[in-house]
């Protein structure tokens, strides 16, 4: 392990930690903007999250130890998810602790406890806002094995940083499979990260809500871990999409501290783009009801899988 | 890995858009969007055609080009347009089983496909041979389509999609056929067409719908 590689892993973990806040505030801000609403500052999400630090928690009656631990384990699967996934650098030394298929175990461990979590509680609106979240999930994870198997078929590997170097050095060439899966993983990041085609992350209608149903028990400092964490998971998909799709500007290889600084600007353009792009996504699509999610993600899959097809048949 | 030319790989691109393109018909329940659908199901067969004869010098294969997009861009969309609005049928069409499932299948079906065709497409030696499975995945598709359909159109548009992806297998596979067989196959589509306009007429005046089911049953 050198100490560039250190020291990037511990850079890129940083900026996770600081941009994914920053970044669910822009897609807020752009979403706002799209409706003809005054926007809420950039911090907004920050300035939330230090005022649920400082209060005081609350937690139910019959709540047993797994709802007080869930925030921690939620938080702590998606900083090492984000440790692991490429955005800046991939000479990560951390990145070989997880390859692509653990990376989604990873998220779906989260998944697990946040379910259970909800359930643990008792009320109606928690079991009801885990049983949707395991649905969406058991239909989304599919898809996004298919789309990091067909990365995976290209590149010969599944280990991510292997897979991110593979496709940044390829000379030009027209991947139509990639193009099926640059689709299929939009529609699967639509769905996992709760963003409008399947769910509202602003809604707190009772009848239409999935992942803030979840959360309805949770105050003060949980709470704060858990809105981290999401932002974090948004965060975490958009690398990993750009990571795959659009690998230009990451610093290759075993990189110098330059590189890095300088990849550093790129990722921020990239991520205000697709956090632009997803705004434009949500501003221009309606909530389907919860009964035609298989359809969408049903969707995803086969073009997750077509993709793969095209790559084994084409070579491509 | 050795890189094949551009051309070949936007020939590639054209078959995975045909393929995308053979399950959106296939997942469609609007009878009007189908037709737009078929019409880019053609344009993205005439650009294919575009690319080999201008890849391959084969002028005759411009000719083909032109066929495809005044036939199956134009003129059979046009058709089916005027059809409708004639029979008055904007409706919804529904599908025999339930789309995911129609989906699943047509998944199978192209697995099944690129078996078939992976020894085949080894025998011939163009550069593009590789599309050979992914034109019989969307001949294929096009005849689930056919089967789970119930309504006469969507039938006949199954058909017609079915004879794009011949097409497409004739022009990628082999680089085109001779001039005299495309040109038969044009007129057939293009007659079939016109005497299958006349059957829903007639299909109509008899059941008053064109639910093929009607079909089925004996009259006593």
């Amino acid at each position: 392990m050198s100490a560039a590689g250190f020291l990037s892993q511990l850079l890129q973990l940083a900026i996770a930690l600081t941009l994914a806040p920053i970044l669910v505030g822009w897609v807020n801000q752009c979403r706002a903007w799209l409706s003809n609403r005054s926007a809420p500052p950039l911090l907004q999400p920050y300035r939330m999250i230090r005022k649920l630090f400082h209060k005081d928690a609350v937690v139910a009656e019959h709540a047993s130890w797994l709802f007080r631990m869930t925030p921690y384990i939620v938080f702590a699967a998606m900083a090492l998810a984000a440790a692991i996934v490429p955005s800046l650098a991939t000479d990560l030394p951390f990145a070989r602790a997880a390859d692509a298929i653990a990376l989604v175990g990873l998220f779906a461990l989260a998944r697990v406890f946040g379910a259970l979590a909800a359930m643990d509680i008792g009320t109606a609106f928690g079991s009801m806002g885990a049983r949707r979240e395991m649905f969406v999930g058991f239909l989304a994870e599919p898809a996004l094995l298919m789309v990091l198997f067909t990365a995976s078929l290209i590149s010969g590997s599944t280990s991510l940083p292997t897979i991110v170097d593979t496709l940044a050095h390829r000379e030009f060439a027209i991947y139509p499979s990639l193009a099926f899966a640059g689709v299929a993983f939009t529609m699967v990041s639509l769905a996992e990260n709760a963003r409008i085609p399947i769910d509202n992350p602003a809604t707190h209608l009772e009848l239409t809500m999935i992942h803030e149903a979840m959360l309805l028990e949770y105050s003060a400092r949980h709470l704060a871990l858990i809105e981290w964490a999401s932002a974090l998971k948004l965060f975490n998909y958009s690398c990993i999409g750009l990571a795959l799709f659009l690998p230009f500007g990451i610093a290759e290889g075993s990189a110098d501290w330059l590189a890095i600084l300088g990849a550093t600007p790129v990722l921020i353009v990239k991520l205000a783009v697709g956090g632009f792009a997803l705004a434009l996504i949500e501003t221009l699509s309606a909530k389907l009801r919860i009964f035609r999610a298989p359809e969408f993600l049903g969707t995803a899959f086969l073009l997750a899988v077509l993709a793969m097809l095209v790559n084994l048949m084409l070579g491509s | 890995m050795t890189q094949i030319p551009i051309w070949a790989q936007l020939i590639n691109l054209l078959a995975a858009v045909l393929l995308l393109l053979a399950f959106a018909m296939l997942a469609q329940r609007r009878v009007l969007t189908l037709i737009n659908l078929f019409a880019a199901q053609g344009f993205a067969l005439a650009s294919s055609t575009a690319i080999v004869a201008f890849a391959t010098h084969q002028p005759h294969l411009y000719w083909s080009v032109g066929l495809t997009l005044v036939l199956k861009v134009m003129l059979l969309p046009w058709l089916l347009h005027r059809l409708i609005l004639k029979l008055d049928v904007k409706w919804d069409v529904e599908g025999l089983i339930n789309i995911p499932t129609t989906m699943l299948l047509g998944i199978v079906l192209v697995v099944f496909a690129f078996n078939l065709a992976l020894p085949i497409s080894q025998l011939a030696n163009t550069v593009t041979r590789a599309t050979l499975g992914i034109a019989m995945a969307s001949v294929m598709l096009a005849f689930l389509m056919m089967i789970t359909r119930r309504k006469a159109i969507p039938q006949v548009i199954g058909f017609l999609a079915m004879e794009n992806g011949l097409f497409f297998a004739a022009t990628s596979a082999t680089y085109g056929m001779p001039m005299v067989v495309e040109l038969g196959i044009a007129l057939d589509v293009l007659v079939a067409m016109l005497i299958l306009g006349v059957f829903f007429f007639q299909i109509r005046e008899q059941f008053d719908s064109l639910d093929l089911q009607h079909l089925e049953k004996l009259k006593e």
